[in-house]
């Protein structure tokens, strides 16, 4: 173990636009993240930085690595390289369940729901954390647990309100209509009271109308909650429409951080994702 | 009032149920329309359904598939004959002595879900499975050759013969290996049983509604998912098993103190895969299916003992109807409508 050479490196900012944020406190810092999957490297030099309100985009076209960089952070996989620090704190070490109680909530590309619940039952998975009471006090209906539940009920009724959801709380989850699990998963995850909110595509299968109002919701959330958020999406309006910073992503490494606008105009944004302009 | 929910009203339906089940078969013991085949069924019948209420909490529940619940029942079994056994110089009460069998049976039927729980547990895929199997084997083969016997000094222990236990002139004997328990102080009561189930019926119905419960589901429905939600997976699962080799234990010590004697090759793998029968049957998560599927399939092989040599095919069959019935949406959408039908009409009748 102890031969590992020691070099001196200066390191870029991990932030997304440097030179306007270099002094803000980092809630999330990733340097160097980085993972390999036998010979294969997924992501390699992954630096972001963010501060605690920000709501900022990943985006690249398929396959260039994002959702691994939501799988590395929240420790599906375990990265071969690099840091992840949560409020300073080193994620290394930690499996799915604690980085989740640490401060890191998702929601999934393909819909992760408890499907056979209802709806208020899966938020309140989500609040489980925050529910006290043991097994026996659960089985014996003792008064604690009339009072954590009814507190329960009331958290969830409320969360489940951001989407105009409180209707459905009986309802079986894997009954609700596509755009409406998407809004059930972001409230589950909003449930484990994160500092940071990772979205794996928000709004895939949701139509302009509910995109829109897709877009006024995770403000809100941020608002609300103050917390961040950093979100994968294919949709450019809702992108380029709601997040302050977008990181590109393409064959697992960053060639491009900034504000929408810079991103717009970046070439190498515009090459990865309509190709190189041949010279005639 | 509040409005009770569904789930709550389904709870209460299946504490009717039992109850009902006790009251009948007291009015016709009362009456005496009670035949001797079928009322020395009706102990078995009550551990039996308690062995498919715990197996559906791992297999309905919890969503893992254990093929060893009978190992847990004959651990159950045999440490309740030799409580039960043991304390029959100390406590004349029969009551009591079976009460301390279900309670230390239960309790060292779940030191063996954890001992099995721990490791199977943390992995993913049906690796319980596998395991399960090959516990319910090794428990049978253990208690194949254990023998245990009592005098003056306390219990002696031995896996080799009766005469190495070396007991005093005036020791008994208690577990003599493949003869397994003889001599067994019938104690189990239809009443004990009855309360039994209603207990397991209470602890399983209250947990599914509870934190651990939804924890539990959770699981079952999406691992990655509840991992997200920070919920602690290996923990509830064990929680699950753990408490379902309880239940199983106390099964089998109410199983094994209604006989007079009871030997290890009773509880095999045929015996896992009955109860598994029973689950699978009474639908994969439904209590109520459970109990009655424990309930009729345990008397359905007496009832057709007259027809001996077709015994197990009209069972057989049975089986397979019930399958296709069950799990065809079909057919229980047109048996549904047509009870649906006849109530409305009894309604209209009445009004």
């Amino acid at each position: 173990m102890g031969n590992k050479d020691i070099k001196l490196v200066q390191l870029p900012s991990p932030n997304f636009v440097p030179e306007r944020d270099a002094n803000k406190p980092l809630m999330l810092e990733v340097s160097h993240l980085g993972i390999d999957f036998g010979g294969l490297t997924a992501v390699n030099d992954f630096n972001i930085g963010m501060s605690p309100t920000e709501i900022s985009g990943l985006i690249g076209p398929n396959g260039a690595g994002k959702t691994t960089v939501f799988n590395l952070l929240t420790k599906v996989y375990e990265p071969t390289r690099g840091t992840i620090l949560l409020d300073g704190k080193d994620t290394h070490g930690m499996n799915t369940i604690q980085v989740n109680q640490a401060g890191i909530a998702r929601t999934f590309q393909n819909i992760r729901l408890f499907d056979k619940l209802t709806v208020e039952d899966n938020v309140k998975i989500g609040l489980h954390n925050s529910i006290h009471y043991h097994m026996p006090t659960g089985v014996f209906r003792l008064p604690k647990y009339w009072k954590e539940e009814k507190r329960a009920h009331d958290r969830a009724m409320e969360l489940l309100s951001i989407f105009d959801m409180q209707d459905m709380s009986r309802y079986i989850a894997g009954s609700l209509p596509y755009g409406a699990q998407r809004r059930l998963e972001i409230v589950r995850a909003l449930a484990t009271e994160p500092k940071l909110l990772l979205l794996d595509e928000p709004a895939a299968g949701m139509n302009p109308s509910e995109t829109s109002e897709l877009m006024e919701n995770i403000e809100k959330i941020r608002d609300e909650f103050q917390i961040a958020i950093l979100l994968i999406e294919h949709d450019m309006n809702l992108v380029m429409g709601v997040c302050e910073t977008i990181a590109v992503l393409n064959f697992g490494e960053i060639i491009a951080k900034g504000t929408p606008s810079d991103i717009q105009n970046n070439p190498k944004v515009i090459e990865a994702y309509l190709g190189k302009q041949e010279e005639v | 009032m509040k409005k009770l929910s569904k789930q709550t009203i389904s709870g209460f339906i299946n504490y009717g149920i039992i109850i009902a089940f006790f009251l009948l078969f007291q009015i016709l013991a009362a009456t005496g329309n009670l035949g001797s085949s079928l009322k020395g069924q009706l102990i078995p019948i009550c551990s039996y359904i308690i062995m498919a209420l715990s197996l559906n909490l791992v297999v309905g529940i919890s969503g893992e598939l254990s093929l060893g619940h009978a190992g847990f029942m004959s651990v159950g079994a045999f440490t309740g004959v030799v409580v039960a056994n043991s304390l029959s110089d100390h406590i004349s009460n029969g009551i009591i002595r079976l009460l301390f069998a279900l309670v230390i049976g239960a309790f060292v039927a779940g030191i063996a879900g954890i001992v099995i729980g721990i490791p199977v547990l943390r992995l993913r895929g049906d690796y319980l499975a596998i395991v399960t199997l090959a516990f319910g084997e090794i428990i049978k083969n253990v208690l194949n050759c254990l023998y245990v016997g009592i005098d003056s000094r306390g219990l002696h222990f031995s896996l080799k013969d009766e005469p190495s236990l070396h007991l005093e002139p005036g020791g008994r004997t208690i577990l003599s290996g493949p003869m397994g328990a003889l001599g067994i102080t019938k104690l189990s009561t239809f009443f004990v049983g009855i309360v039994l189930i209603l207990l397991v019926l209470f602890y399983i119905q209250n947990l599914v509604k509870s934190r651990p419960g939804r924890a539990i589901a959770a699981i079952r429905d999406n691992r990655i998912a509840a991992e997200a939600c920070g919920i602690p997976v290996t923990k509830y699962k064990l929680m699950a098993f753990v408490t379902s080799a309880a239940m199983a234990g106390s099964a089998g010590a109410l199983y094994a103190l209604n006989f007079s004697t009871v030997v290890p090759k009773k509880f095999d793998f045929n015996t896992s895969i009955l109860v598994l029968v029973f689950v699978v049957l009474g639908g994969i998560g439904n209590l109520r299916g459970s109990i009655i599927a424990a309930a009729v399939l345990t008397v359905l092989p007496e009832l057709l003992r007259e027809f001996q040599d077709y015994r197990m095919l009209a069972y057989a069959i049975v089986l397979i109807l019930v399958m296709l019935i069950t799990n065809n949406e079909k057919a229980m959408f047109i048996i549904n409508n047509r009870l649906k039908s006849v109530f409305k009409k009894l309604r209209k009748e009445r009004a």
